[in-house]
């Protein structure tokens, strides 16, 4: 087992050096000068060659990665072009916006256990059909649509929920997420509740169950300490594996409501070129994928020892 | 050598006309079929069945609503919305084909190699596909659009980036599955060519499975494409795509919803049904995969 991690942790941290190579030479690929981008087309010749040095700009790309590697260990990401302040700095501003986010989709996705395992249980009725067919809407429907939906009913012609901005005070800030928050969460309570689903029947044909029910145990306590026990861990690891997904959308609906956080971050330094920024934004949640992922494979692992061969 | 009689499968024709009737059997699944259907027929004829001319300016119709003349009303610079959405299917149906057919051969080939070379091949190409797979999807799409500018090919390289590796994370378990098979030995003993096995022996086995995930990924290309679009990283303007429409739309989403409403319809038609489709495929094809 702890052969296992310390080879999974080592793989997550080649994952995240690899990554930022790949950000590294990508960005060699913009045609002209960095330095022309970033300063303008009015910057004076010394200007540019002091900020090429601070760059480390006339260096090979690997002399650069190897320095914004220091840095990183260092805890220095280097500075806003524009604001001239510390990225960290600037991060650490942003970053529990799209924590609090993520973290209240991950709470709504649960709503998909319910659906799933009652839909399981009474395979084949009405509620069954209704809830399949209504999952895989929500799974293939871009978050951004959802999103917009709700805006419209929501927001501008119901009037009850706001649209823009993360609000202020306890109230307001749990008011200004539940749009957003739907937006994505939706597709993931499809996609959970279809995998609860797929799992319970599963757990619910095998030789355990069948024991349990033959001595004559309640169907409810059954279901919860035979079945569920066995049929959730998996899903609740699919879930860590999804994050990325999750990050992902999490972004594009910052952008759609208008609220400050890690997206909102990435979209500004993307449009006005902000090199610091981007590669800082992609670190972090580079970073925070890879965890995610690592984590639930390992805790997936500790629950199920037979998963551990696919994951090699 | 005597001929040993085949017991021939049911010819190429036949099946392919069964595996429609079951797909298409059900309310959903011929709902599936006839959008999935429309979608390709609006997308390639878009320019013959458009009512007006998608980009034409009519200032003095603007945001009109649905009328009698314009169907779902126009936009804030008066153009016809249904025409825009109509040219969008092209655009979206252009993304679709050329995005997902060039990730699935990528994938599958990177993915048969995976399997079929030696171990440090085998591991470098997975820690890739890994790689790719922890690189936050739109953190990549921004910066590929910083770096190239938007354009239709900046979303069709993001998409073929993004989704290669799960064409070749399946394939190569299929094929790592299907390697030591006694058919494949046979083939190996009769001295048959590894590129022979692989084109005339694997190939065929993996395809259903490979085609199920492509029917899924539809919707994410569509998807990706309304997210840029709306950013304004997508497709450039005037050329109307469904993202972009969506983009006016929510702009003027306080003069009206109309816009919004109608250009999230056909989204919604084409991702749900793209979805059902390939779930159905895979219960037919491969009851195995059935999660």
């Amino acid at each position: 087992m702890i052969g296992y991690a310390i080879q999974r942790i080592g793989v997550a941290i080649l994952i995240v050096l690899l990554a930022i190579t790949a950000l590294f030479i990508m960005i060699q690929f913009v045609p002209g000068d960095p330095a022309n981008v970033m300063l303008g087309p009015r910057a004076t010749p010394e200007l540019k060659e002091a900020l090429r040095e601070r760059l480390h700009l006339n260096d090979n790309v690997f002399v650069q990665i190897y320095y914004f590697f220091i840095g990183v260990l260092q805890g220095d990401l280097g500075a806003d072009l524009t604001s001239n302040r510390p990225v960290v700095e600037i991060l650490a501003e942003q970053v529990p916006y799209t924590a609090m986010l993520v973290l209240s989709i991950l709470l709504v996705t649960l709503l998909g256990i319910p659906i799933g395992t009652y839909a399981a249980v009474h395979r084949g009725g009405a509620f069954d059909q209704i809830s399949g067919v209504v999952s895989v809407s929500l799974i293939a429907v871009p978050p951004i649509v959802i999103g917009l939906y709700l805006i419209l009913f929501f927001s501008v012609q119901l009037k009850w929920l706001p649209a823009i901005g993360a609000g202020e005070g306890s109230f307001g800030v749990i008011k200004h997420l539940i749009l957003p928050t739907f937006a994505i969460g939706l597709t993931w309570i499809g996609y959970v509740s279809r995998l609860v689903r797929a799992s319970v029947i599963d757990v619910l044909m095998q030789n355990h169950v069948k024991t349990a029910r033959a001595f004559g145990i309640p169907e409810n306590r059954v279901l919860r300490r035979y079945v569920l026990r066995v049929a959730l861990p998996a899903t609740v690891t699919v879930l860590g594996v999804s994050i990325g997904f999750i990050l992902s959308s999490a972004v594009i609906v910052e952008i759609l409501f208008a609220r400050p956080g890690i997206g909102k971050l990435a979209y500004d330094a993307v449009i006005s070129r902000n090199y610091p920024v981007v590669m800082g934004t992609v670190l972090a949640s580079t970073v925070f994928i890879v965890i995610a992922t690592t984590l639930s494979d390992l805790l997936n692992v500790m629950l199920d020892p037979r998963s551990r061969e696919q994951n090699t | 050598m005597t001929d040993i009689p085949a017991t021939n499968p049911p010819s190429r024709k036949k099946r392919i006309s069964r595996l429609f009737r079951d797909l298409c059997s059900s309310p959903l699944g011929a709902f599936s079929c006839f959008i999935v259907l429309s979608f390709f027929v609006v997308g390639i004829f878009a320019d013959f069945i458009t009512p007006y001319d998608p980009i034409k300016i009519d200032i003095r119709n603007k945001l009109t609503g649905p009328t009698r003349d314009h169907w779902l009303g126009t936009d804030q610079l008066g153009r016809d919305v249904l025409s825009r959405l109509i040219v969008g299917t092209k655009v979206a149906l252009y993304l679709a084909v050329t995005s997902v057919s060039i990730a699935l051969v990528i994938g599958t080939v990177l993915g048969m190699l995976a399997a079929f070379t030696n171990r440090w091949v085998d591991w470098a190409l997975l820690l890739v596909f890994d790689t790719v797979r922890s690189f936050p999807g739109i953190m990549f799409a921004l910066t590929v659009v910083a770096l190239f500018g938007p354009s239709v090919n900046s979303i069709v390289a993001i998409v073929v980036v993004s989704t290669f590796p799960s064409y070749a994370r399946l394939v190569r378990t299929q094929v790592m599955s299907l390697r030591n098979a006694e058919f494949i030995e046979a083939q190996r003993a009769m001295g048959a060519s590894l590129p022979r096995i692989l084109r005339l022996h694997i190939l065929p086995n993996v395809i259903g499975p490979v085609l199920i995930v492509a029917s899924m990924d539809v919707p994410l290309v569509i998807g990706v494409e309304a997210g840029l679009s709306f950013l304004g990283l997508g497709v450039r303007p005037p050329t109307p795509s469904w993202g972009a429409i969506l983009n006016d739309g929510f702009t003027f989403i306080r003069n009206t919803s109309w816009i919004v409403f109608a250009g999230g319809l056909p989204l919604i038609l084409t991702t749900v049904a793209f979805t059902s489709l390939g779930e159905r495929l895979r219960d037919i094809l491969d009851p195995k995969l059935r999660k």
